[in-house]
């Protein structure tokens, strides 16, 4: 299983990115193979529009099939992970990606 | 001559300036005024009109057609907005971020995205004698009042190709609908009112309308209330204020019942002839 989280940095101490469409990074943990990648998101900034299909597109291509995050996506960027069948859960805008890892593992997590 | 009525900030004004202004003025002179605040049209309450004429109002949207797909992906690398999304084996049209450019539908080696036409919105066009009222309502649901407003601008300047005084009722702030509704305006009227946040926004107001250079000038309302700040900044940057609408309870009675102010105030009535004698004669001078 692939769990992707919406982050601020590159490492498992780095703080969540509230934000979907507009997240800095993603951190995607490969739970079989216990490995680490990260993607970076950062040039959705020059997009005035659009940046939720856009960052959710990405999500598919990088495989994951849970997605970690704070606010949760917009109407048009959960039409989109709808469609990839990615399960969202949400309110970890304000842990650590460890926390956020956790608090996922111990059902503290919001689905949608 | 095109002169729109804007703001930065909401609320200072802009209505109570164009129904006015252009009552009054159509009292001796043919008048067209347009309500371009498209998402919340309100200056059809002032107005004693009838209705003239009636359209829907539509853009163009790709449609998607499977089975002429190829998946090539050069529908998605082109859209801007990311309004056409390849996911897998389909494409996901997002019609409320398309700008309706037409990019993915003619680079399209197989024809599977025919652009097709979307009800957005309905404009009005009203009469009362030498007043032509026109507005346009942007459907719920949706979000751009962009494309809307640069068709009712198409639409008076269709209907109305002389050369008479056509006010235009602008969307608040300075985003693309200002922008939309005061580029093709000879002169834009910048309403605000006497407070810190009237001049932030007038500010942020100046320097969009600076950008677009355009001739502009200033109308402050609710004169009386707040400090001097947004007149020394006038005289600072050399902009002319048209008019100083004084604060008062009874103008604001007038106007939340839905009458217009200039019969019922001479005070108000003033500054009204004070813009009219201003646009006639930038009117006069471009004639010239």
């Amino acid at each position: 299983m692939k769990i992707a989280f919406t982050t601020k940095g590159t490492e498992w101490d780095s703080a969540m990115d509230p934000r979907f469409g507009r997240t800095e990074y993603f951190l995607v943990y490969d739970e079989d193979k216990d490995e680490f990648t990260h993607f970076d998101n950062k040039d959705v900034e020059n997009d005035a529009h659009g940046a939720g299909p856009k960052t959710a597109q990405k999500l598919f291509e990088l495989g994951a099939e849970i997605l970690i995050t704070g606010n949760g996506p917009g109407g048009n960027a959960a039409t989109v992970l709808e469609k990839t069948g990615v399960k969202t859960f949400i309110g970890a805008g304000e842990m650590t990606v460890k926390e956020a890892f956790d608090a996922y593992k111990n059902d503290k997590l919001k689905p949608i | 001559m095109n002169i729109a009525i804007a703001s930065g900030k909401g609320g200072t004004g802009k209505t109570t300036v164009s129904v006015n202004l252009a009552s009054y003025l159509a009292e001796n002179d043919k008048v067209v005024l347009t309500d371009l605040d498209v998402e919340e049209p309100n200056s059809k309450l002032f107005l004693e009109t009838e209705l003239f004429h009636k359209e829907d109002k539509f853009k163009m949207i790709p449609e998607w057609i499977e089975d002429k797909c190829t998946l090539c992906g050069i529908c998605q690398k082109v859209c801007n907005y990311h309004a056409v999304i390849q996911l897998g084996p389909s494409i996901l049209v997002f019609p409320e971020l398309c700008h309706s450019c037409y990019a993915c539908s003619e680079l399209c080696p197989t024809d599977a995205l025919p652009m097709i036409p979307v009800k957005m919105g309905e404009l009005s066009h009203y009469i009362n004698d030498n007043l032509n009222f026109v507005e346009s309502r942007l459907e719920i649901g949706q979000e751009q009042a962009v494309p809307l407003i640069a068709q009712t601008i198409d639409y008076v300047h269709d209907k109305f190709p002389e050369d008479i005084i056509k006010i235009y009722d602008s969307p608040p702030g300075t985003s693309c609908p200002v922008i939309e509704a005061t580029k093709d305006a000879d002169f834009v009227i910048l309403v605000t009112e006497p407070t810190p946040f009237g001049l932030h926004d007038l500010k942020l107001a100046v320097e969009t309308m600076k950008e677009l250079k355009k001739e502009f000038g200033v109308v402050v309302n609710r004169h009386g209330i707040g400090n001097d700040n947004v007149f020394d900044y006038c005289t600072q940057e050399n902009i002319p204020v048209l008019a100083k609408i004084p604060n008062s309870r009874r103008i604001a009675e007038i106007y939340s019942s839905g009458r217009l102010v200039y019969k019922e105030v001479p005070e108000f009535k003033e500054q009204m002839e004070s813009i009219k004698n201003f646009i006639l004669k930038i009117k006069k001078e471009a004639a010239e």
